[in-house]
């Protein structure tokens, strides 16, 4: 009896435009998926790849970035600072065997209830492709949903 | 029951109050069984009390919090509700009127993030636990916060002396508070100085602007410092310092009478490129104009025979007063303000930039703000409408819109002020030399009060207007063409024809620019340009005036191409809010902010050039860095960015985050079914 895998992911909002997304859609009463869990920053700016390190080493499957378009940063600028270090990220976690699509970056203004929500639909499908992480020793277990070819030896 | 499930997270005692918002997050969570779980399964984080209740935020939901807090002994409050942007303050009030700092309250949003996005129960339930696991687990980190208080020093700082800064700076001062304006040329005015005419009313722009500036000039709370330049700015709002730098005009201020005895006796003439446009000339100790504020002449060192030769002192010769001084140099001025407001303008698109309309190849082409100065009655032509000679008139003129403007290849942006300038010209030319005018235009837009009004007038007065973008002006005949004459080519898109027009005088209405130096400036001022160069607002609508930094304003055009009547609304506008802050003498800014541990500094400077507020600066003697808490916006860029972990954000440290991270996934995530997106 095999179920179906279910991923758990870390969603990380800024608090002027992706958050207000996220409450947009439910004002909106669309639908999605509930893999995901939000942690409001003040700005994707004050991400700080520890947290996705942090979050993918403690069970999560993926781990979800969203802020402000570029340009229109409540701060400015630091949404820019966001996609530089969130590019960095994916190659360093590639290197130590994870699967860099694991982690994605998403701009949505306050506007876009619709667009967050079809862009987290979107990367749980893409997540649940990707099977679990396993990552070794982490808290959360799951059973494996077939092959979990992400383990490093 | 209380006593004994106070454990391991030091000794914070944490309330956990779960909302059912009627039906809005009971018909899909399971709200009674959220609770009793926060009571039984959270024990060993300290949470001592978990409660449900239909209605969290009404004035009961919110005694009970109270109450609780006093009875349980209550340190840390979750609330599991909406979303905090709707009511973050009504519980950070009741924690505070409990008895504990605002700022350890946490709110889950399990309305807008769970029950009205989820719909299976049994899912839409675990994710709840979970969000609450995550913001037990945050509260009990969070640090008591107090909001910042600063007090707002009175005066205040205006940096441009056209109409937007002469309109606030009369406006505060008429309030009664000091003010610094700061203007980088000789006299104040601005453009506005330098037109003849303004539309719709044609009333003499001299004549409404002067007595403003007479009136900047003896207000006894303005301190006028032309032909000066701000060359620092530091500190935040309510407290900047600011560096301006005056320079010498060889003329002592307190001796000078204004009786320009001086101007009169110089022997050097130079061409005026500033005020005249090159049309005219001034002398090498000048005032720019005969109204200007101050009147006190400038002496230009560059162009000065003295300067030059080492001979010549004929105006300290003839001086009555002795006010002339060849010894005086440049002064420093250190300024304490308390905001800032920025109306620095715009520049006029350069025009050669599109040689195939001839400006500079051909002598009859003429800028608009040429064309002004030769329209207005002190300008060089004294407001006679004469060709490039100085003594033909023309018959007929060609007016060229949207120049630079509306057009990808310069500026993208509108100038919002060219259409209804180009019909003013219309206007005078027929007026003034009753020839043939002809307006080439993509769209005329007059959507301002009394401006349709207006262009129908110019429209009557037998005004032609070409509908379509001028491809070239060139002087070259075809065949049995007159010789001597500018020719327009253009596609008339209503007629669907090409046009070829020959006229003797072409005035191209040159788009408005950014200051070249607007980027720099607003660096130094800590705001941001936008793209295209014009300094950014809060708020495109809601904000115009203000900028993401506090006590920072912007007004007229360096915010965007405007006319006159908007310029001096943003002058009272930015006025308006510098008032608000001065009068409640002290503001009070959100505690979200970033402090660095001296302690682990390195003195990397990494965070430095990160800071788009310029909230960061580096001390050189303890080798670290410092951030200006007023400054701090609070994004938290910095904190992630320090190698050494030595930037803690307030409201949202690593430690917090992180040990939310690991709330939010430590509940088993057991899905019952899969949910349908």
């Amino acid at each position: 009896m095999t179920k179906e895998f279910e991923p758990v992911i870390i969603g990380f909002t800024c608090n002027w435009c992706s958050y207000r997304a996220a409450d947009m859609a439910g004002t909106g009463r669309m639908k999605y998926p509930a893999n995901v869990r939000l942690i409001r920053l003040m700005c994707s700016g004050r991400l700080d790849p520890t947290f996705v390190m942090k979050a993918l080493a403690s069970g999560a499957d993926g781990v979800l970035i969203t802020g402000c378009h570029p340009g229109e940063c409540h701060y400015l600028e630091q949404n820019y600072k966001a996609l530089r270090r969130v590019k960095l990220l994916k190659r360093t976690i590639e290197q130590m065997g994870i699967n860099p699509d694991r982690v994605k970056l998403v701009w949505a203004s306050a506007a876009e209830g619709v667009k967050l929500a079809n862009e987290i639909t979107k990367f749980v499908t893409e997540v649940k492709e990707m099977g679990p992480l396993n990552w070794p020793g982490r808290s959360r277990i799951v059973e494996p949903a077939g092959v979990a070819e992400e383990v490093p030896a | 029951m209380t006593d004994k499930k106070v454990k391991s997270n030091g000794d914070e005692r944490v309330g956990v109050y779960v909302c059912h918002c009627g039906s809005n997050i009971a018909g899909v969570v399971d709200v009674e069984g959220v609770a009793k779980w926060a009571t039984e399964e959270l024990g060993d984080k300290g949470v001592v009390i978990g409660k449900d209740y239909k209605f969290m935020c009404s004035s009961l939901g919110q005694e009970m919090i109270q109450e609780d807090i006093k009875k349980e002994k209550l340190t840390r409050v979750v609330v599991a509700a909406c979303s905090p942007h709707l009511h973050e303050k009504t519980f950070r009030t009741a924690t505070e009127r409990g008895g504990l700092n605002p700022y350890l309250c946490e709110m889950a949003s399990i309305r807008e993030q769970v029950s009205w996005v989820h719909t299976d129960k049994t899912i839409a339930t675990e994710k709840a636990k979970a969000m609450i696991n995550g913001a037990v687990e945050r509260v009990i980190r969070h640090q008591p916060l107090e909001p910042i208080r600063v007090p707002i020093n009175e005066a205040t700082l205006i940096v441009g002396g056209g109409i937007a800064g002469i309109q606030a700076a009369l406006e505060i001062a008429n309030t009664g508070y000091p003010v610094y304006l700061v203007e980088r040329e000789p006299s104040i005015g601005g453009h506005m100085a330098q037109f003849d005419k303004t539309f719709p009313t044609l009333d003499c722009s001299a004549c409404i602007l002067t007595p403003r500036m007479s009136e900047v000039g003896t207000h006894p709370n303005i301190t006028l410092l032309t032909w000066s330049e701000v060359e620092n700015v530091d500190g935040y709002v309510g407290n900047f310092n600011v560096t301006v730098r005056k320079k010498a005009r060889y003329v002592d201020e307190e001796l000078c009478t204004g009786c320009r005895i001086c101007v009169q006796k110089c022997p050097k003439k130079v061409i005026d490129d500033v005020f005249e446009v090159g049309l005219g000339y001034r002398k090498a100790i000048y005032t720019p104009f005969d109204q200007a504020i101050p009147n006190i002449p400038v002496m230009d060192a560059e162009n000065c025979t003295f300067f030059e030769k080492g001979t010549c002192k004929a105006c300290e010769k003839f001086c009555p007063t002795e006010a002339i001084d060849f010894e005086q140099e440049d002064e420093v001025l250190n300024l304490d303000v308390g905001n800032i407001i920025l109306a620095t303008g715009y520049d006029l698109f350069d025009t050669r930039r599109i040689p195939q309309y001839g400006y500079g190849k051909f002598e009859n082409v003429f800028t608009s703000l040429e064309f002004e100065r030769m329209c207005n009655a002190a300008g060089p032509t004294n407001g006679e409408i004469f060709l490039r000679d100085g003594k033909t008139q023309p018959e007929s003129v060609g007016i060229i819109h949207c120049v630079g403007s509306r057009d990808v290849n310069y500026n993208e942006h509108c100038s919002a002020i060219c259409c209804m300038q180009s019909l003013k010209f219309a206007h005078l030319v027929h007026e003034r030399t009753g020839g043939k005018v002809y307006n080439f235009y993509i769209d005329i837009r007059t959507p301002a009060k009394d401006y349709e009004e207006f262009y129908n007038k110019v429209l009557e007065e037998g005004t032609m207007f070409v509908r379509g973008k001028v491809g070239e002006v060139t002087d070259v005949p075809r065949l049995n063409e007159e010789s001597g004459k500018l020719y327009i080519q253009a596609e008339d898109t209503l007629a669907g024809v090409q046009r070829r027009i020959p006229v003797d005088m072409v005035i191209l209405s040159a788009a408005l620019e950014p200051r070249y130096d607007a980027n720099d400036v607003a660096k130094q001022f800590g705001i941001s340009c936008s793209s295209n160069g014009w300094f950014t607002e809060k708020h495109p609508k809601l904000d115009p005036v203000a900028t993401m930094t506090e006590g920072l304003f912007i007004a007229g055009c360096a915010t965007g191409p405007k006319d006159i009547p908007a310029s001096v609304a943003q002058g009272s506008a930015a006025s308006a809010r510098v008032i608000s802050y001065i009068e409640a003498g002290e503001l009070e800014l959100e505690p979200v902010r970033a402090t660095v541990d001296e302690t682990k500094c390195s003195g990397c400077l990494i965070c430095n050039d990160l800071c788009p507020f310029n909230a960061i600066e580096y001390i050189e003697e303890k080798d670290v860095s410092y951030i200006q808490e007023a400054l701090c916006q609070g994004c938290g860029t910095c904190v992630a960015a320090c190698p050494a972990g030595a930037i803690s954000g307030t409201g949202f440290s690593n430690e917090q985050v992180l040990a939310q991270i690991d709330g939010l996934l430590m509940v088993d995530f057991k899905p019952a079914a899969v949910e349908k997106a």
